[in-house]
């Protein structure tokens, strides 16, 4: 073999394995798009799945939520220690206060606590999931006569879509508190510049955007993370494999998400 | 099923506080149904609106008491602003409206001052006293050159 | 009661099952033997309409599986229970409340009434006083039992066993296969067992089906598999590695293989 053949070879090999990537990357999303539809149809059909929903609130939501504070705190304070010192050579330090809550209402909330929701509540789904299949519970409830996409995907998704906008909501309120403590009592800024600039720059559209942006990653992350369980190899590395990518394709799918929706909002 | 109910009352007040929160985020902090349902509108045109921009303050005597609504290109010459006023601020016929910066490198706002006159400006009524923006530029140039003559 | 008519399913390029038919009576134990890789367990899924055919019928009565709506298909498995390799129980629940499941799910019983009917099936299975005790702290042996007592619930007229008695200890596989044969004679259920475990198979069943490569090879009472002069089925319920099924499934040569040398073995 000469050398130019192989070049040739391993440019063929690339673009063949891209062309299967992006050819499997497609059937899997029209795959997800199938699966999560089919599921959320039986929230319209009996028997209503209320308990399970609210369990899963319960596991995702207000489990989620002692984590959010955190990340939302933390997030403020230092937003608020960046802003400050940048803000300070300017001499506009008044500004702190709608720096700091412009750019966690509109970005910062949303996407972190997105990205925290994928890690703690999202990871779990799909291996929770993963482990049904493997074990065979999603069979023996199809033996039960239990539709597993209205008994385990619904109630997952439902709550997801539910839950990620309070969260982001909690999340926004704690940073912006913490933003605060860390910009006025720590750092001397004006409290009533830092409260006044506040209010007078946040627009109902910036709250608006915040919340679409939370509810658009709520589905995006139940919807990834149920499929990713559902369809997981059944075995121990499938499932290991399936949380990995969920996670992954969660976190990537929420940034490119925050793209397109940012775009539509400015 | 005791642990149920228990799931449930949580689960409830946690949907409760985050619907809570969501009001108490859009009033406090976005002021929906606030300032616009309780102003009235006046229009000003300028020669330099220099990139004022919707959402940006109106100030009487450096109090906030409105917002600009939109600025708009008329005539193909100068820039037309509708201020949103809040209602019980009264503007005299005569008043002066000026586009200026918060500081040196602050953003810019609407400064309004009184003038003498008895009348006052009613809803959809105009500003006719304007004064355009001042270009720092400009200034900056102007005394370049004439510190060198 | 249970007929299959040309019944086939394929995975991309391996046959799994290859034009079969096969009969199973009513109220009696059926138990479908073969190798690894046979297709029996893939017939069982068939059967439960886990997984949809290639191609072929199955028949329940008058009804046809293939192609069955959702909603008749649930309404049929109100008859059916299933007891799974790794019995599937589900394990945010404790041994009561699996077995109380399909109750809670598909009646309106009263508690105190299913309470007696959990405690009636946990009877049966020798497992009462387990009750509290979750998945995670049972044994192979136990989580089986439990897992018949779900299959139970319902008093289904069909019950699935895959692979009943894998993975325990002798003993326990021997309750296990007392308690099915037990179970079916008392009650007038209908047992589909598969299995590889010829020894207990062949105890419990009235009525045998050997599996080789997706084709019925030999059928009848436990007497007849085990007078057959089919070699093959000799080779099966003997244990025999040597025989006219193959121990090894390659599929190039060995002595090609052996001969190329290192580095220029072929890449597929």
């Amino acid at each position: 073999m000469n050398k130019t053949n192989i070049t040739q070879n391993s440019i063929t090999l690339f673009f063949g394995y891209l062309g299967r990537w992006f050819l499997r990357a497609i059937e899997s999303m029209g795959d997800a798009a199938v699966l999560s539809t089919t599921s959320l149809a039986h929230l319209f059909h009996r028997p209503w799945q209320g308990k399970h929903i609210v369990l899963q609130l319960y596991a995702l939501g207000v489990g989620s939520f002692v984590i959010i504070a955190i990340t939302g705190a933390f997030t403020g304070m230092v937003l608020s220690l960046q802003g400050y010192y940048t803000l300070a050579k300017f001499g506009s330090e008044s500004l702190l206060g709608s720096g700091v809550a412009l750019a966690i209402i509109r970005e910062l909330g949303p996407v972190l606590g997105a990205f925290m929701m994928v890690g703690r509540a999202g990871s779990s789904i799909t291996a929770e999931i993963g482990i049904m299949r493997v074990t065979e519970q999603l069979d023996a409830l199809q033996m039960m006569a239990i539709n597993p996409k209205a008994r385990v995907i619904l109630p997952r998704i439902i709550a997801m879509i539910i839950a990620l906008p309070i969260l982001v909501t909690m999340f926004d309120i704690i940073g912006l508190a913490a933003g605060y403590v860390v910009g006025v009592e720590l750092l001397g800024v004006n409290g009533g510049a830092f409260i006044g600039e506040m209010i007078a720059k946040i627009t109902p559209m910036d709250l608006y955007a915040g919340w679409v942006k939370a509810l658009g990653f709520g589905i995006l992350i139940g919807v990834i993370c149920t499929y990713m369980g559902y369809r997981a190899t059944p075995t121990t590395e499938g499932v290991a494999k399936a949380t990995t990518q969920a996670v992954v394709a969660g976190s990537v799918g929420v940034l490119v998400l925050d793209y397109i929706l940012t775009s539509f909002f400015l | 099923m005791q642990s149920y109910r228990r799931i449930e009352i949580t689960v409830g007040i946690f949907v409760f506080l985050g619907i809570m929160a969501m009001a108490w985020m859009a009033i406090k902090l976005g002021q929906v149904g606030g300032l616009g349902s309780s102003g009235y509108n006046v229009s000003a045109t300028f020669e330099d609106a220099g990139g004022l921009r919707a959402g940006a303050d109106v100030m009487l005597a450096g109090v906030s008491i409105g917002r600009v609504a939109s600025v708009q290109l008329q005539g193909q010459e100068e820039a037309l602003l509708q201020l949103e006023i809040q209602q019980g601020v009264k503007l005299t016929t005569d008043a002066i409206a000026a586009v200026r910066t918060k500081g040196i490198i602050g953003e810019r706002y609407v400064r309004i001052s009184q003038g003498a006159d008895d009348e006052i400006i009613e809803n959809h009524g105009e500003i006719e006293e304007t004064e355009s923006a001042i270009n720092i530029e400009d200034l900056i140039s102007k005394y370049i050159f004439s510190s060198a003559e | 009661m249970i007929r299959t008519e040309k019944l086939s399913r394929h995975f991309d390029d391996v046959i799994a099952l290859n034009n079969t038919d096969i009969h199973i009576k009513a109220h009696q134990t059926t138990v479908i033997m073969g190798g690894s890789g046979s297709g029996k367990t893939t017939l069982l899924r068939l059967l439960a309409g886990l997984e949809c055919p290639t191609s072929g019928h199955i028949w329940y009565g008058k009804d046809d599986l293939n192609g069955m709506s959702q909603k008749r298909l649930y309404q049929l498995r109100a008859r059916m229970g299933m007891l799974f390799q790794y019995s599937a129980l589900l394990n945010s629940l404790s041994v009561y409340d699996n077995v109380a499941f399909p109750l809670v799910e598909h009646t309106k019983l009263d508690k105190s009434v299913i309470h007696t009917m959990v405690t009636m099936k946990l009877e049966q299975v020798g497992l009462r006083g387990f009750e509290h005790l979750m998945p995670s702290q049972l044994s192979g042996g136990m989580a089986k039992r439990v897992a018949f007592a779900r299959a139970l619930a319902m008093d289904p007229e069909v019950v699935f066993f895959d692979e009943p008695t894998s993975g325990l200890d002798p003993i326990s596989a021997g309750v296990i296969a007392s308690l099915i044969d037990d179970i079916t004679k008392r009650t007038k259920m209908t047992s589909i067992v598969v299995t590889h475990d010829v020894h207990a198979g062949l105890k419990i069943a009235d009525h045998v089906i050997l599996l080789w490569q997706g084709k019925v090879i030999a059928e009848g009472t436990s007497e007849v598999i085990r007078h057959s002069d089919d070699a093959r089925v000799q080779q099966f319920i003997e244990g025999r590695p040597d025989g006219p099924i193959p121990f090894s499934r390659s599929e190039t040569s060995y002595i090609d293989d052996l001969l190329h040398k290192p580095g220029t073995v072929r890449m597929s």
